[in-house]
């Protein structure tokens, strides 16, 4: 559903390999999560906590808190304002996180 | 030019809960509401319907609040009913926690004295550790104890506003937003109200204009001499069900989010926020609810609580301009029932509400004894 688009003059990006639900993502280093996650085909990552209803990254701001991951066991971090590290354990966030 | 039975100056909790109730009793009403330039207390707020602790000087301010804690459950169900705006209200009671035992010791004497004045209609309980842990398993090891009252509850202030907003719309009410009201005055039998490139008009005028009834009460006879003080909030992520029943300074909301608060600050009309505040009020929560440690924190505010000088409410009729009203409070929320329904009718011409007497300006008047 979304291309990369290569900008002109713009020096090349190193490759970061991330994880999905375990499934492995190549993503590019100065990616978000989410941004990773769109350009790999992913387009739900976390159920909402009262339907259980599948979302996907959305605003790409900081805003509309849709891009929910765990991240290396971290609930509930914005998908969108964390960027990509190589071996990076990214999981679905399903309902509302748990305490403790 | 249209003549509406009663003009409500303010769109905030206090003045939509009595233009709500004016307006389902029949009477033609207008809202009229400054706009988001306004202080809003009424977005800003923590969201209790707390009655425990509250009128320990002047007793029928706890009877006043159980009154509103009573009539809730029927002002949630019939906004529901009306509008589909569901207020989120609960009322599984409320604590509020100590952390020695000489606090738990001055809390008790506190309450017992405040269940006496009532007559024994206020009552609560003392829980020890064990029994708090039961009903907040994640309570933390320093909280030494908590008092108990079934009269606690809340409910969301934004979706009352809301409920109360859209209640008063299908009772044929009228709203009018736009801009701030500066002049009310009396002609002949009825009230102009004017405000910038409009003058409205009504038999009856009330005032819930917040902090803006300092400089409009005295314009129809009255007095309120209302102070801000600070309040701010700390909201974090949602997450599942942690927090079963709401305390003094954290409530758990219907979407999971963990509202922390209560900070008294004299600052003016400055509706911001300062860290080494809401540092304190965080490290509290952990306190209170250790897991909370690692939660984030999604938003802060600050909000202007309207208070009089000794903290009570301020309801009166003006005597030298019949037909003019003002309201005021900080508990909006808690009392938004009563000002429904039994504020409401006592401004509508029924008699006043036995518990709201003492409520009136000359409180704040100079005081004085003759020795014997």
């Amino acid at each position: 559903m979304f291309k990369r688009l290569s900008l002109p003059d713009a020096p090349a990006q190193k490759t970061v390999i991330v994880y999905f639900d375990g499934r492995q993502v190549t993503a590019q280093d100065g990616d978000t999560i989410a941004a990773a996650l769109l350009s790999a085909g992913v387009e739900a990552c976390r159920t909402t906590p009262v339907s259980g209803s599948p979302r996907g990254p959305y605003c790409m701001m900081g805003v509309c808190f849709e891009c929910l991951v765990e991240v290396d066991d971290i609930p509930n971090v914005q998908g969108c304002q964390v960027l990509v590290k190589d071996g990076m354990q990214i999981r679905s966030q399903h309902g509302a996180r748990r305490l403790g | 030019m249209k003549i509406y039975d009663f003009a409500v100056v303010g769109g905030g909790l206090v003045g939509s809960a009595i233009a709500y109730g004016l307006a389902k009793a029949g009477h033609r009403v207008a809202v009229l509401d400054e706009g988001d330039v306004a202080y809003r207390a009424s977005r800003g707020n923590f969201g209790l319907v707390w009655v425990q602790g509250k009128g320990l000087e002047i007793p029928s301010y706890s009877q006043w609040s159980m009154s509103s804690a009573s009539l809730w459950p029927s002002l949630s169900e019939e906004l529901w009913e009306l509008t589909e705006v569901a207020t989120q209200h609960q009322a599984p009671g409320g604590v509020h926690l100590c952390y020695s035992h000489k606090e738990m010791e001055l809390r008790q004497a506190d309450l017992t004295s405040l269940a006496k004045a009532t007559g024994g209609q206020f009552d609560f309980a003392m829980l020890d550790h064990e029994q708090l842990r039961e009903m907040i398993p994640e309570i933390g090891e320093s909280v030494t104890g908590a008092s108990w009252s079934r009269w606690d509850g809340h409910a969301n202030p934004l979706y009352l506003l809301r409920g109360l907003h859209a209640g008063f719309l299908r009772c044929g009410g009228t709203f009018l937003p736009g801009s701030k009201v500066h002049r009310v005055q009396q002609n002949g039998g009825s009230f102009v109200i004017e405000r910038e490139g409009e003058r409205v008009l009504a038999e009856r005028v009330v005032l819930a204009a917040g902090l803006g009834n300092r400089l409009l009460a005295p314009q129809v006879g009255l007095h309120a001499p209302l102070v801000p003080n600070r309040g701010e909030i700390l909201v974090t992520e949602r997450m599942r069900p942690l927090l079963n029943l709401p305390t003094t300074y954290l409530r758990q909301t219907g979407e999971g989010s963990i509202l922390m608060g209560d900070s008294h600050e004299d600052v003016g009309f400055d509706e911001g926020t300062e860290t080494p505040v809401l540092s304190h009020i965080a490290q509290r929560a952990v306190r209170a609810l250790p897991a909370l440690a690692n939660t984030r924190i999604v938003r802060t505010w600050g909000a202007l609580r309207v208070m009089t000088p000794d903290g009570y409410p301020l309801y009166q009729a003006s005597l030298s301009h019949p037909g003019a009203f003002v309201a005021c409070c900080h508990s909006g929320v808690t009392l938004a029932a009563a000002h429904a329904k039994r504020l409401a009718p006592w401004i509508a011409g029924d008699s006043l509400p036995s518990e709201i007497a003492p409520f009136t300006a000359e409180r704040f008047d100079v005081q004085t004894v003759i020795p014997a």
